[in-house]
C-alpha cells in the first residue's frame, strides 16, 4: 500500500444481485486534506453510483447516516478520516443488528417501533393556559442530555441487549427520550410510563454495558437515564407496597 | 420498478397529501390527523432528517416575555423593513398576529423551550429587532431551545404527530403532479425509495411542504436534500414561481465547510471583525451594527473581502468573535456552535475566532400563496386559485419574508402557515371541496420523466452536471451580481439544459437506488435555478437579497413589486404587493437603513 493512497473496505449488498453480503475493497487517492467519513463516501459514490447510504443535513444533527467504521458505530459526517484511519486502511459497515435494505443502508423500524412504544410525547390533559406553561430553569435543565438525541440509532445498535430481544427491550435510544419525558416537570402521566416499563425486559435488559455512552455521536448518557428510570421504578415499587400496607 | 414501463401503477387515495415532512408539512397533517381526515405525509427522508432540525437561534414571535409591553405590530414593523417593502402586508400581519399563538402550542405539545428564571420562553436578540417601530432600541425577540430550536420544534411535531396518527409515507420520493382536464391538481406520481414500487399518490388536496433549494449554490448552509422538489414539481406543471431572484446569504456560514453558525451568536454579543482586527460593522451600520439585517451584513463582509481586508492566508474570509463571552455563555446558550466550530472549523470559540463567510441559506421566492396556503397561478395579470393545490414554508412565497427575511421568521412561518393550511383544507373538505378525477392519459404524462430516466441508455452524469450547475450558480448569481456576468450564466444555464435532460441512469435496481434520486433531483435543481437565474437578471435595481452593481439602487417606481416567472414562456412579469392590512395602517416604503 503506498502512502498516498487510501483502502475503503466497504460492505456492498444488494438484494437483486447479490446472494450474500461481501466486503468490497476502494482504492482513492489520499485526500490533500482531513475530510469526513461522508464525504469519502461521497467520492466513492461519484465514480461508482450504485454505493448506497443514507445523508441529510451533513453536520451531525439529523442522525441519517449512523454506521459501523472501522468497528465503531458513529456519524460519517462528523467523523473525521483522521481519527479513524488504522495504517491508510478503513473499513465501512452498516449499522450492527438491524436487516440490510442495501449497502449501508438498514430497515429502522424495529428502532422506531421502540420509540413509538415509550410514548414519545408530552402527556398533559390539564387545560393548557392561554400562554406557556411555566417551568423554572432548574426543571428544564433536567431534561439537557436528554432532548438532544437525534435518534441515529449509534447507540441501540451498539448494544448486546438489543441485538438479543430487539422486540422486547427498548433499548438505549428509546430509553433515553422515555426518561426525557418522566424528567419533564410539565408531564403528568409519571406513573403509568413507570408501569408501562415494568416488566422485566423494556428497562431490565439493560446490564450496563455502555456501549451507548461509548458510542453517542451527540455525547449524551443514555445508560445514567436508564439507571434513573431504575431508580424511579424501585420508588414507585416501594410507593406501592406501602400504600398497599396502609 | 419494472411495472411502470406499462404505465399499469397502483393509486392510493388519501383526502389529503402532505409532501415533506420538515415544519410545514408536519404542521400541516398535525391539523389534518387531528380532524379526522384521511391524510399522509409523504417524505423522502424519515421526517426528523429534515432540513428543519438544523434551524438554530429560534423562532421570532411576540409573546411578551423578554419584554412585557412587546408588541405583534413592532414585530410586522420589522418584518416589512426587512422585507425591503415588498413582503404581503396581510401575509406579515397575520404571521405577527397570530404567531403567538402557534408558538403557545408547540410549548403546549412539549417543545424544550429554554427558560427565563420566571418561568417564561427565554427570548433572545436576533438581527433586524427592534422595539416601537423602529424608535425603541434592539428587541429579544426569538424564542429559543438553546441553540437547538429546529431540532427541537421538529421532534415536537413528529412525537405529536405519532400521538395523533398521522400516515407516514417515509422514505418516498414525490416525481410529478398529477393535473387533470380542468387544470386542477389530484394528487402525485411517487416511489418508494426502498422498494422502487410507484403509485398514483391521488388526494382532493396536495400540500407541498417541500422546503428549499439551496444545493443550486456550491456553498450553502442547507443539507444535501434540498433539492426544491415541489417547487420544480409545479415549475414543469407549468405554474408559475414569485420573487426567485431572493436568496438570502448567511453572513455566518463556516468558511470551507458551509454549516450555519447561528445569528444568535450576534444576539448573544459575539461580533465580526475583518483582517485588521476592526470591528467593520460599525461603519456600516453604526446604530445596529452586527445586528442588522442578514443582506446588509452579508455585503458588508463580501466588500471587506474584495478591498483586501480578509481574513487568514488568502485573505477569503471573516472572523466571528466570541471568546469575549466566556465559556459559561457558551456552553449553556450556544452548545451546538461549539461543537460544530470544533467539527469542521477545528476551532474551539471559547479561545478562538471562528471563520465564517457569507453563504446561500434561504430562498425567499416559491410557490405564489395566500394566507390559507391555496396555491395561485397568473391569468391575465390577476391572480386564479389552483383547485387542490396548496404550499407552505419554505417552498412557497406567501409572502413574508419579501426580499429579505428576517433571522428567526422562517420557523414562525413554518408553524403558522403550516397551521393556517391545515385548517382551510379540514373546512374546505368538510364542506363539500375537492377536485376532479384524473384520467389515464393525465397520470401518464406525469410518468413521463421517471421513464426517461429508467429507459435511458446513454447521456450525461449526474455528478458531473450538479457541479457545473451549482459552480455557475455561484459564480454568476451570488451575492453581487451584474447584467454581463448574469448573461453568462444564462447562457451556461441554455446549455445545461440539454445535459439535464439526458442523464444517464446506470444503476437501475429498485432497492434503495440513491443514484435514481440523486438524478431526480438534481433535474428539480435545474428549474429551481433557472427559475432564480431569469427573474434576477430581469429585476433591474438593488433590493433587500438582490444586489446588482450595474443597478446599485432600489428603484420603488418600477420595482416595488414581486416578480412571477413563468416557466412556459420563461418570461417574467410583475405582481402588485399587498398594502392592505386588515387591523393596522399599512406601513409605507421609506429609506431602509440600520
Amino acid at each position: 500500500m503506498f502512502e498516498n493512497k487510501l483502502e475503503v473496505s466497504l460492505y456492498r449488498y444488494n438484494p437483486e444481485e447479490d446472494k450474500f453480503p461481501y466486503m468490497k475493497k476502494y482504492s482513492i487517492d489520499k485526500p490533500s486534506k482531513d475530510i469526513m467519513v461522508l464525504d469519502l463516501l461521497n467520492l466513492l459514490k461519484e465514480d461508482d453510483q450504485s454505493i448506497s447510504y443514507r445523508r441529510s443535513c451533513r453536520e451531525g444533527v439529523c442522525g441519517s447516516d449512523g454506521m459501523n467504521i472501522n468497528g465503531k458505530n458513529g456519524l460519517a459526517c462528523i467523523t473525521p478520516l483522521s481519527s479513524v484511519l488504522k495504517k491508510n486502511k478503513i473499513e465501512l459497515r452498516p449499522l450492527p443488528g438491524l436487516p440490510v435494505i442495501r449497502d449501508l443502508v438498514v430497515d429502522m423500524s424495529e428502532f422506531y417501533a421502540q420509540y413509538e412504544k415509550i410514548k414519545p410525547f408530552l402527556q398533559n390533559e390539564t387545560t393548557a393556559p392561554e400562554q406557556e406553561r411555566l417551568q423554572s430553569p432548574e426543571d428544564r435543565d433536567k431534561l439537557d442530555g436528554l432532548y438532544e438525541c437525534i435518534l441515529c440509532a449509534c447507540c441501540s445498535t451498539s448494544c448486546p441487549s438489543f441485538w438479543w430481544n430487539p422486540d422486547k427491550f427498548v433499548g438505549p435510544a428509546a430509553l433515553l427520550q422515555a426518561y426525557r419525558f418522566l424528567a419533564d416537570s410539565r408531564d403528568l402521566k409519571t406513573s403509568q410510563r413507570l408501569e408501562d416499563l415494568s416488566d422485566p425486559f423494556s428497562v431490565y435488559r439493560c446490564h450496563g454495558i455502555m456501549n451507548c455512552v461509548n458510542v453517542c455521536p451527540k455525547g449524551l448518557n443514555p445508560n445514567k437515564a436508564i439507571g434513573e428510570i431504575k431508580s424511579m421504578l424501585h420508588k414507585n415499587k416501594k410507593d406501592i407496597i406501602a400504600s398497599d400496607i396502609n | 420498478m419494472n411495472n411502470i414501463f406499462t404505465n399499469n401503477i397502483k393509486t392510493i387515495e388519501y383526502d389529503a397529501l402532505i409532501i415533506g415532512g420538515g415544519g410545514s408539512g408536519m404542521r400541516a397533517s398535525l391539523e389534518l390527523a387531528k380532524s379526522g381526515l384521511n391524510t399522509a405525509v409523504v417524505s423522502k427522508v424519515f421526517p426528523t432528517r429534515s432540513h428543519t432540525v438544523s434551524a438554530q437561534g429560534g423562532i421570532t414571535c411576540a409573546i411578551a416575555s423578554a419584554d412585557p409591553n412587546d408588541d405583534w405590530r413592532w414585530h410586522m414593523y420589522d418584518t416589512v423593513k426587512g422585507a425591503d417593502f415588498i413582503g404581503d402586508q396581510d401575509a406579515i400581519e397575520y404571521l405577527c398576529s397570530e404567531g403567538p399563538k402557534a408558538v403557545f402550542e408547540l410549548e403546549h405539545m412539549g417543545l424544550p423551550f429554554s427558560r427565563f428564571e420566571n418561568g417564561r420562553i427565554y427570548q433572545r436578540p436576533f438581527g433586524g429587532q427592534s422595539k416601537d417601530f423602529g424608535k425603541g432600541g434592539q428587541a429579544s425577540r426569538t424564542c429559543a431551545a438553546a441553540d437547538r430550536t429546529g431540532h427541537a420544534l421538529l421532534h415536537t411535531l413528529y412525537q405529536n404527530n405519532v400521538k395523533e396518527g398521522t400516515n407516514f409515507l417515509n422514505e418516498w420520493f414525490a416525481v410529478d403532479l398529477v393535473k387533470n382536464s380542468k387544470d386542477e391538481i389530484t394528487g402525485v406520481i411517487a416511489f418508494s425509495i426502498e422498494n422502487g414500487e410507484v403509485a398514483y399518490l391521488k388526494a382532493q388536496a396536495t400540500v407541498l411542504a417541500t422546503g428549499g433549494a439551496g444545493r443550486i449554490y456550491a456553498s450553502t448552509t442547507n443539507a444535501l436534500i434540498n433539492t426544491g422538489d415541489g417547487l420544480a414539481m409545479t415549475l414543469r406543471a407549468g405554474l408559475p414561481a414569485q420573487d426567485m431572484e431572493m436568496w438570502q446569504f448567511h453572513p455566518t456560514g463556516i468558511y470551507g465547510a458551509g454549516s450555519l453558525v447561528t445569528e444568535g451568536c450576534r444576539g448573544e454579543g459575539g461580533y465580526l471583525i475583518n483582517g485588521d482586527g476592526e470591528r467593520f460593522m460599525e461603519r456600516y451600520a453604526p446604530n445596529v451594527k452586527d445586528l442588522a439585517g442578514r443582506d446588509v451584513v452579508a455585503r458588508s463582509m463580501v466588500l471587506e473581502i474584495l478591498e483586501g481586508r480578509g481574513c487568514g492566508e488568502n485573505k477569503d474570509h471573516i472572523f466571528l468573535k466570541l471568546d469575549h463571552l466566556g465559556a459559561d455563555v457558551l456552553n449553556s446558550k450556544l452548545p451546538g456552535i461549539c461543537e460544530l466550530s470544533r467539527t469542521f472549523a477545528h476551532v474551539d470559540p471559547i479561545f478562538e475566532p471562528i471563520p465564517v463567510v457569507p453563504t446561500c441559506h434561504y430562498m425567499m421566492g416559491g410557490t405564489p400563496t395566500n394566507v390559507s396556503g391555496q396555491a395561485f397561478t397568473r391569468i391575465y395579470n390577476e391572480d386564479k386559485l389552483i383547485p387542490g393545490l396548496f404550499s407552505a414554508g419554505e417552498a412557497a412565497c406567501v409572502s413574508v419574508h419579501g426580499a429579505n427575511r428576517l433571522g428567526g421568521n422562517s420557523l414562525l412561518d413554518l408553524i403558522v402557515f403550516g397551521r393556517a393550511t391545515g385548517q382551510h383544507i379540514q373546512n374546505e373538505l368538510k364542506s363539500g371541496g375537492g377536485v376532479d378525477p384524473a384520467t389515464r392519459s393525465d397520470i401518464d404524462n406525469s410518468l413521463e420523466r421517471l421513464n426517461k430516466l429508467n429507459e435511458s441508455t446513454h447521456g450525461h452524469d449526474t455528478a458531473d452536471v450538479k457541479r457545473e450547475l451549482q459552480e455557475c450558480m455561484q459564480n454568476y448569481f451570488g451575492v453581487f451580481r451584474r447584467g454581463e456576468f448574469m448573461e453568462k450564466g444564462l447562457e451556461q444555464l441554455n446549455e445545461l439544459r440539454e445535459k439535464v435532460g439526458n442523464l444517464y441512469l446506470k444503476d437501475k435496481s429498485d432497492a434503495f437506488n440513491t443514484s435514481r434520486v440523486e438524478a431526480i433531483e438534481l433535474q428539480n435543481l435545474f428549474e429551481v435555478a433557472e427559475a432564480t437565474a431569469i427573474s434576477a437578471y430581469q429585476r433591474t435595481e438593488s433590493r433587500g437579497a438582490h444586489a446588482r452593481d450595474d443597478y446599485p439602487d432600489r428603484d420603488d417606481e418600477n420595482w416595488l413589486c414581486h416578480s412571477i416567472y413563468d416557466p412556459v414562456s420563461k418570461e417574467v412579469s410583475k405582481r402588485e404587493v399587498n398594502f392592505k392590512p386588515k387591523e393596522v395602517e399599512a406601513f409605507p416604503p421609506k429609506v431602509r437603513s440600520y
